[in-house]
């Protein structure tokens, strides 16, 4: 299988804190693969490295087999540096790429605590996420010289919440539909934006359990849908367990496990550092 | 399209038409010198700016405050360019410099030259400033237009500027004539077809995906950038467009004013604007439109008796003195900051049901009086 994402030893480090520790990881194309980790173990900011939010401190990030974030520790970052590897990338070129220039390569994201266009109503907020992938310039978009790209793009939305079931709200105010929905709606805006790969912040949080097996279900047929590889965080074991082909588990910014859910719920470590470790007394 | 939306166009293109030939019918009725064409005008004018101000503080979430440097750029670089050649050689404009600049335009030319001088302006200065935000962009920007204004007036730029002299006779509204003939152009629905132009393309520009851009930017950068969308490239492209239209409001008022002065174009003006902008709904195209209409009217019209001596019939010499009206107004002003704080339109557009819905209010709140 094909490596489609791939961090090498990526350390985020703010100030003296060591968000993410010399994370590795890779993502094959078509997979299913989930991180997880008790509350401040670093999910996002790998997240954040990856989508170019942040630049890590030190690392590379690959994408379809290219290095799309590359960085090693200077100037001040140099002296406090408390990673590892800080050599390794010393001679080669610092690649930080800004956010959307990641999503124009085919890497799309949602976030952990839903940011829709407030202002805007269902349709547009898809709508708005096409605006990448368009060709007019602003002259023939002011001009509607470019009406045939602007009538694609409203079509395109329209076949997608169709798809997405959400149809029935195009023009509802985003902000006004149920948690549940909302969600759905920004998985919809992140696929309008023609990705490859998905990554998904905490998608079920704050869903009971129903609301959980049903998102379980969608996340894999849009997978099969629009032939997406995904990476997620999440907390919801069951979704996790379900769903994942593999799972990696950061704690304190490292790399504590990685593997099938079979082998990962059976991990020491894992145990240890979801519940504590008992102590003798 | 469906059938109902090509109906509303329909219905705002004969709305519209019939403003226009209301004008026109207005300039062969009226006598050109009466108050309601200084209103029109000044109205129109001010619409532009505001509206060229909303699209940046409004639908792209760029609080700005270069309003009247851009104004300033626009109607020296107006005046500069329609001064007759002839005007520039003689001693009645540039006393005490030569004029530098040997060719002069029309008043269309002028117009363009104006927007396209304060846009490339607005590119430098878009440069290092639309990296700040919010208050600290509105600080850098304020400079800016203060900045401009001392530099304009700066006598080694006389033999361009004037210095800080006036600068007159070049193509204002009365000497603007029909292309190709000598006729003279309707002074008011000269600027009102230049605005209503304008207008047009930025409601174009709003409506389309770079719109929908600009408004995901001021609803969240973050989610905004993470959907593809150049935070930097689309702030200068908001920001340029803006002072273009900017640009050419300033061309627009010089040729009102028949004179141009820096000095005239202080804070305060900008801070005029503003208050056009949240007087009528941040994010309100149309609200932009009355609001600034509305202003003009009550600040050089229908509040002057109160300078005056005689207000609505009521004769109080000693009360109703020069500076007075400036009282009246802020505090009319205030009422509106404090009990209307969306504005008139709040963020949405006037449209026809709008309009049956408000006198269908009225009439009831009668009904429910008896």
């Amino acid at each position: 299988m094909k490596d489609l994402l791939r961090l090498e030893n990526v350390t985020m480090q703010f100030g003296g804190v060591v968000a993410v520790n010399n994370l590795s990881m890779h993502v094959g194309e078509g997979e299913i693969v989930a991180l997880i980790g008790p509350n401040g173990a670093g999910k996002t900011t790998a997240f954040n490295c990856i989508t170019g939010v942040y630049e890590p401190s030190n690392g590379v990030i690959s994408y379809d087999g290219k290095a799309i974030i590359r960085n090693h520790p200077t100037g001040r970052m140099r002296k406090i540096y408390a990673g590892q590897e800080s050599g390794k990338y010393a001679d080669e070129k610092i690649l930080n790429p800004t956010p959307d220039e990641i999503t124009k390569l085919g890497i799309a994201r949602t976030f952990q605590n839903i940011r829709l266009f407030r202002s805007m109503t269902v349709f547009e907020n898809v709508l708005t996420a096409m605006h990448v992938r368009a060709k007019e310039n602003v002259f023939s978009a002011v001009l509607r010289l470019s009406w045939r790209e602007e009538k694609s793009m409203a079509e395109d939305a329209e076949k997608l919440l169709e798809e997405q079931g959400l149809l029935s709200h195009r023009d509802d105010l985003a902000t006004s539909l149920p948690y549940g929905l909302q969600r759905r709606l920004e998985i919809a805006r992140a696929l309008a934006t023609r990705p490859h790969l998905l990554l998904l912040d905490e998608p079920a949080a704050g869903m009971n359990p129903q609301e959980t097996q049903e998102l379980s279900a969608f996340i894999r047929q849009i997978k099969e849908r629009y032939d997406l590889t995904v990476l997620m965080i999440e907390h919801h074991m069951d979704l996790v367990m379900g769903i994942s082909d593999r799972i990696y588990v950061l704690d304190f910014g490292s790399l504590i496990a990685e593997g099938t859910p079979d082998e990962v719920q059976n991990n020491q470590r894992v145990i240890d550092a979801y519940l504590g470790v008992a102590e003798d007394v | 399209m469906d059938r109902a939306k090509r109906n509303h166009l329909i219905r705002i293109f004969i709305a519209i038409a019939v403003v226009y030939l209301a004008i026109l019918v207005l300039e062969f009725t009226l006598r050109p010198t009466n108050i309601l064409f200084t209103v029109l005008r000044k109205g129109a004018i001010y619409s532009l700016v505001a509206v060229s101000m909303n699209l940046l503080n409004g639908f792209t979430g760029l609080f700005s405050l270069g309003q009247a440097g851009f104004m300033l750029l626009g109607a020296y670089t107006y005046a500069i360019f329609t001064m007759p050649v002839s005007v520039k050689e003689s001693e009645r404009v540039y006393k005490y410099y030569e004029c530098i600049v040997g060719f002069d335009t029309g008043a269309f030319i002028g117009l363009i030259a104006a927007g396209l001088v304060a846009a490339f302006f607005a590119f430098l200065i878009g440069l290092p400033v639309l990296r700040l935000k919010s208050d600290y962009l509105a600080i850098a920007t304020l400079g800016f237009a203060e900045i401009l204004r001392a530099i304009f007036q700066w006598d080694v730029l006389g033999p361009l500027t004037n210095g800080a002299n006036l600068l007159r006779e070049y193509k204002d509204l009365t000497r603007i004539t029909l292309p190709f003939t000598d006729i003279p152009f309707p002074p008011t629905l000269f600027v009102f077809i230049v605005v209503g132009i304008c207008i047009l393309l930025i409601v174009l520009l709003i409506n389309s995906s770079y719109g929908r851009a600009f408004k995901a930017i001021r609803d969240d950068e973050t989610a905004a950038e993470a959907m593809g969308i150049n935070l930097f490239r689309h702030k200068e492209l908001s920001f340029v467009i803006s002072s273009f239209f900017a640009g050419v409001s300033g061309a627009l008022l010089a040729a009102f004013q028949y004179t141009v002065q820096a000095q005239q174009f202080k804070s305060m003006m900008t801070y005029e604007i503003l208050l056009i902008v949240v007087i009528g709904g941040i994010g309100s195209i149309s609200g932009s439109c009355i609001a600034s209409f509305l202003y003009i009217a009550l600040s050089e019209w229908w509040l002057r008796g109160l300078d005056m001596g005689r207000f609505l019939g009521i004769d109080a010499p000693d009360l109703f003195r020069s500076g007075f009206r400036r009282l009246v107004f802020s505090v009319i002003i205030m009422i509106i900051v404090l009990f209307f704080s969306k504005g008139i339109m709040g963020d949405k557009e006037l449209s026809f049901e709008r309009m049956k819905g408000f006198v269908k209010g009225i009439g009831r709140k009668k009904g429910v009086s008896k």
